[in-house]
């Protein structure tokens, strides 16, 4: 295979490296004032991305650099979501940031490197360049929180955030290790090979299998390897809990579908029963904890974990179903958060932040059209028709139902209820309660649109839900080469 | 179709477009066109109900004015309406009581009124929607969609302890709609791919599973009907509720309960509904009987008439489970009747909150004297809760009881005891809140029924006593697809 050919599959990625260098230069020439362009330039950059992803888009599945990387629709369609994603990350922040001064070519640099680590991950077809987009990830979010030096809170989240992540890199390291001992390969195709010829060394790989499960239960944050995702929602600036609890599950998603699926199927009997442990687990701490919170971000931290606990439902069941439902789930909850922290920032205001239960109080009194964008993605959290969540959770129990474990779906659906209700808490907040404030809610027409399309949308997909699941659907079925 | 048009389509969105213009009209200061939008959306909702009955084939148990379109192809969801006999006349009284409801909270909704009338009008629609659905899962949509208007309406427009009530509410209806969703994924699973109602009906299902998915149903029927054991949430529900979402509540929500195991658990599970009969007959009773009691104690007026729907609703459910044509009958007609009644008692209770500001009982007497108009609908109405001769209530009681003197002389005898307690408690009410002296300075005050209130009650008025005197135009709507259900219920659905 030439150079050319193996460049047109990473051509996005090198389009956003050249990109974020020449940003990165062009941003110190300007003055603070200016930033907006650094914005646009991002933006742009983004925009570019876009287009070159869906130019280079090729059917079937093409390996590059010696299978290292690879190009499917799975990945390419995770790709745009995370375009998407991130640039209304950054719509949510602008004005949140720049009222803090944290509205920095730093941040825009980092929030792109970010980006390109989960691309990497996200097209990863072998241990190294798995490990290599993970690291890149998350030593761009491990900056992120603590961009804003001057706040013991954020600096305290970022140190936990570091230890904890270099912990599970280690595992995932070490089970990684593991693997190439006992297969002796790193290429997750010819893993998957080793495995199904039957490896000698049993007990290497299941040691092995362990630390990656453990590794990559650490990344998604859930119970019981949990403890840093309360703690960094929390500390962190609102902008930059938005960028972890979004985007970066799309890629965490990926990650996990990559190696379990793709390298290590033949032993799905084994992760799997491991990841229902993992999963019940996380339904259950996630949402019995989030009620006790009185602090929204930290809130949707333990709502978070349980999200994820439920979309590893998904991967349990296996098959297109399960796989692609589980990938729905993420979408969509995708979405919801970013909706969800980005009414925070909506509401918060120079030297302000409303991140706590009361700060929504009597939102419907203030701004009627917010209360009711913020209560279609509470309904949505909450899994309630008609809007999007319902679907996901939906297709989930659907795929969970198929292979049999309808006791999982039950448990499922009783831990919801419990979910349901402090979510319900947050629109009885809104609503029925009377406003402690009377401030003015100020807001730019950019966000302001932005949300009220976020909010919209969910409405939307959640009453035409059948094209994105479709979607997720044809690209996991045509990606990972089940049958 | 009539005129080629989808007629059940529009009475669910027509509804629900209105209310979005009613949101639209923002805050209280466009209050009286919110009102009107209201007022226009809601007639034209019962309007464009009409043709169901006009056009309605009483000769077929077959689904009718069916629609069908591709909705979610990859799960095989359609968006699939239809009615028959049993649906089709909720939802004639369903788009009536959005009227009555909307005028009722005319005067008396001050703050929010535009959010207030939309509410009503989406959750009508909605409503609508779960009795015309023919797709589980668009049944599903709407039947959990419709809590949420609800949750709002108890929560900002309900009594001092609204929000443990509405919270309650949700979060009980809510617990048992999920256990019905994953029974409807099994059964999705169980006959390859489809969410349609009417194939689940044809699917055969082992007994073990039978109970299973009977029990799942009957997690989220019972609580919305409501039955014996998850009864609570109701009387805290009615009791904070305004007045109009205690008339939804009694005349609508209660009956999507019942419906649902008549659409749902009887011919999906035939042999666990015969096999689990004697209990749901035993909790129907104990509601009966045991509710009653409970009513006969009540100081605060809307909660004995929230537990006389108890009581009554164990009438409906009883009627169903003695699989006979008369219990069915009886039932469905008394969930009509119960409609009306219960509708029309909270109504009163609504006027006399809006002049007093009280529900106590304690806090009445001598209305008679200075409300007389008031006195002899709220008589009307007191009597046909009781079950009197000539008024709806006594049609669908006594059919239910000849129903089940067919099965059982002690469940007719223990049901028949309804008579008598209903009326003790329905009349001493009355005794207590109207008759006697002016009790204090407040009472003195009272002032009678306006022209609106006036025009509400004699609405009502006139179709509690027409279906009493001459239920006939009903029953013949029901023949068909009671008898059809019978027969369908009988046939065991064991895989052979």
């Amino acid at each position: 295979m030439n150079l050319l050919a193996n460049l047109i599959p990473v051509s996005a990625e090198i389009f956003l490296l050249v990109m974020v260098c020449f940003i990165l230069i062009a941003d110190l020439m300007l003055t603070q004032s200016s930033k907006l362009f650094t914005y646009l330039l991002v933006q742009l950059t983004l925009l570019g991305c876009s287009i070159i992803t869906v130019g280079t888009h090729e059917h079937g599945v093409t390996y590059a650099f010696n299978n290292m990387y690879v190009d499917d629709l799975m990945s390419d369609v995770l790709k745009m979501l995370s375009y998407l994603g991130m640039s209304m990350v950054l719509v949510y922040s602008r004005q949140y940031l720049m009222l803090r001064g944290l509205f920095t070519g730093e941040f825009m640099v980092l929030a792109l490197f970010a980006l390109l680590g989960m691309n990497v991950m996200i097209s990863a077809n072998h241990f190294l360049t798995l490990y290599l987009g993970l690291e890149l990830l998350s030593l761009s979010l491990y900056a992120m929180v603590a961009l804003q030096r001057d706040s013991a809170i954020a600096t305290e989240a970022a140190m936990k955030y570091f230890v904890l992540g270099a912990l599970a890199s280690g595992l995932l390291l070490y089970g990684m290790s593991m693997m190439y001992g006992a297969t002796g390969s790193l290429e997750l195709g010819v893993i998957s090979d080793a495995i199904n010829h039957g490896v000698q060394n049993k007990s290497l790989l299941a040691f092995g299998l362990v630390f990656i499960v453990s590794g990559l239960a650490f990344k998604l944050g859930v119970v019981p390897f949990h403890m840093w995702v309360p703690d960094v929602y929390h500390g962190a600036p609102t902008a930059m809990t938005l960028l972890i609890g979004s985007v970066p599950k799309l890629a965490a998603f990926a990650f996990t579908v990559r190696i379990l699926v793709e390298g290590l199927q033949g032993l799905e009997h084994d992760w799997s029963s491991m990841l229902i442990i993992l999963a019940i687990a996380s339904m259950a701490l996630g949402n019995l904890a989030a009620i006790a919170q009185t602090n929204l971000k930290r809130m949707f931290a333990y709502s978070t974990i349980t999200h994820m606990g439920f979309m590893l439902l998904g991967l349990i069941s296996g098959g297109i179903e399960g796989y692609g439902s589980a990938m729905f789930y993420t979408v969509v909850y995708m979405m919801m958060s970013l909706g969800a922290f980005g009414m925070i920032m909506l509401l918060s205001r120079a030297g302000f932040e409303a991140d706590t239960l009361n700060d929504f109080k009597g939102l419907n009194q203030r701004s009627p059209w917010l209360a009711f964008i913020m209560m279609l993605l509470m309904l949505s959290m909450a899994g309630i028709p008609p809007t999007v969540g319902f679907y996901a959770k939906f297709s989930v129990l659907n795929a969970i139902v198929q292979t049999g474990h309808t006791w999982l779906a039950i448990v499922a659906v009783l831990f919801s209820l419990i979910g349901a209700f402090y979510y319900l808490r947050i629109i009885k907040l809104m609503y029925f309660d009377a406003p402690e404030s009377h401030e003015p809610i100020v807001y730019g027409s950019d966000t302001g649109l932005l949300i009220s399309l976020n909010g919209l949308g969910v409405l939307f997909l959640g009453l035409m839900p059948g094209t994105l699941m479709s979607i997720c659907a044809v690209s996991v079925q045509q990606s990972l080469l089940l049958y | 179709m009539i005129f080629g048009l989808p007629v059940i389509s529009i009475t669910i969105w027509l509804p629900i477009i209105f209310g979005i213009l009613v949101l639209a009209t923002g805050d209280d200061k466009n209050a009286p066109l919110a009102r009107l939008l209201a007022l226009v959306g809601s007639v034209l909702g019962f309007l464009v109900t009409l043709p169901l009955y006009i056009g309605f084939d009483t000769t077929t148990s077959s689904m009718q004015f069916v629609e069908h379109h591709d909705w979610i192809t990859r799960f095989n969801i359609n968006y699939y309406l239809g009615v028959d006999g049993i649906s089709m006349l909720f939802i004639l009284l369903n788009s009536f009581f959005t009227v009555i409801v909307v005028l009722a909270g005319w005067r008396v909704i001050e703050k929010r009124v535009s959010q207030y009338m939309a509410a009503f009008l989406l959750m009508s629609g909605m409503i609508n929607g779960v009795f015309g659905a023919l797709d589980s899962i668009l049944f599903y949509v709407f039947w959990e969609a419709m809590l949420v208007p609800m949750f709002i309406i108890i929560g900002v427009w309900g009594g001092p302890n609204r929000i443990y009530a509405t919270m309650k509410f949700f979060l009980y209806t809510l617990l048992g709609s999920l256990l019905m969703l994953v029974a409807l994924i099994y059964l999705y699973n169980l006959t390859g791919g489809s969410f349609a109602i009417l194939d689940f009906h044809q699917v055969a299902i082992p007994m073990t599973a039978q109970i299973l998915i009977f029990i799942a149903f009957f997690f989220a029927f019972a609580v919305k009907v409501p039955m014996f054991p998850v009864h609570t949430w109701l009387p805290d529900a009615h009791v904070e509720a305004p007045t109009g979402g205690s008339v939804i509540l009694a005349a609508l929500m209660l009956k999507v309960g019942a419906y649902g195991f008549l659409r749902f658990s009887m011919p999906i599970t035939p042999d666990a509904s015969h096999k689990l009969a004697g209990v749901m007959i035993a909790l129907s009773l104990i509601a009966i009987v045991y509710i009653g009691l409970v009513a006969l104690m009540q100081t605060d007026m809307k909660k004995l008439v929230a537990y006389s729907s108890i009581s009554h609703m164990g009438f409906v459910t009883m009627g169903l489970f003695i699989f006979n044509a008369y219990g069915m009958e009886g039932a469905l007609l008394q969930m009509i009747s119960h409609g009306f009644v219960a509708g029309a008692l909270f109504l009163c209770i609504g006027v006399l909150y809006d002049r007093m500001h009280s529900r106590n009982i304690a806090d009445y007497g001598g209305v008679a004297n200075k409300m007389p108009v008031f006195a002899a609908f709220f008589m009307l109405f007191a009597m046909a809760n009781s079950g009197l001769p000539g008024t709806s209530a006594f049609v669908g009681e006594f059919m239910v009881i000849m129903g089940a003197i067919k099965v059982n002389f002690w469940y007719a005898f223990a049901a028949g005891t309804t008579l008598i307690f209903g009326a003790a408690y329905t009349l001493w009410l009355y005794k207590r809140v109207i008759f006697g002296k002016v009790a204090n300075q407040h009472v003195e005050e009272l002032t009678d029924l306006n022209a609106r209130e006036v025009l509400i009650m004699s609405l009502l008025a006139v179709l509690v006593l027409g279906m009493g005197v001459y239920p006939l135009p009903l029953s013949e709507i029901l023949h068909a697809s009671v008898n059809d259900l019978l027969v369908h219920v009988a046939h065991s659905k064991l895989p052979l």
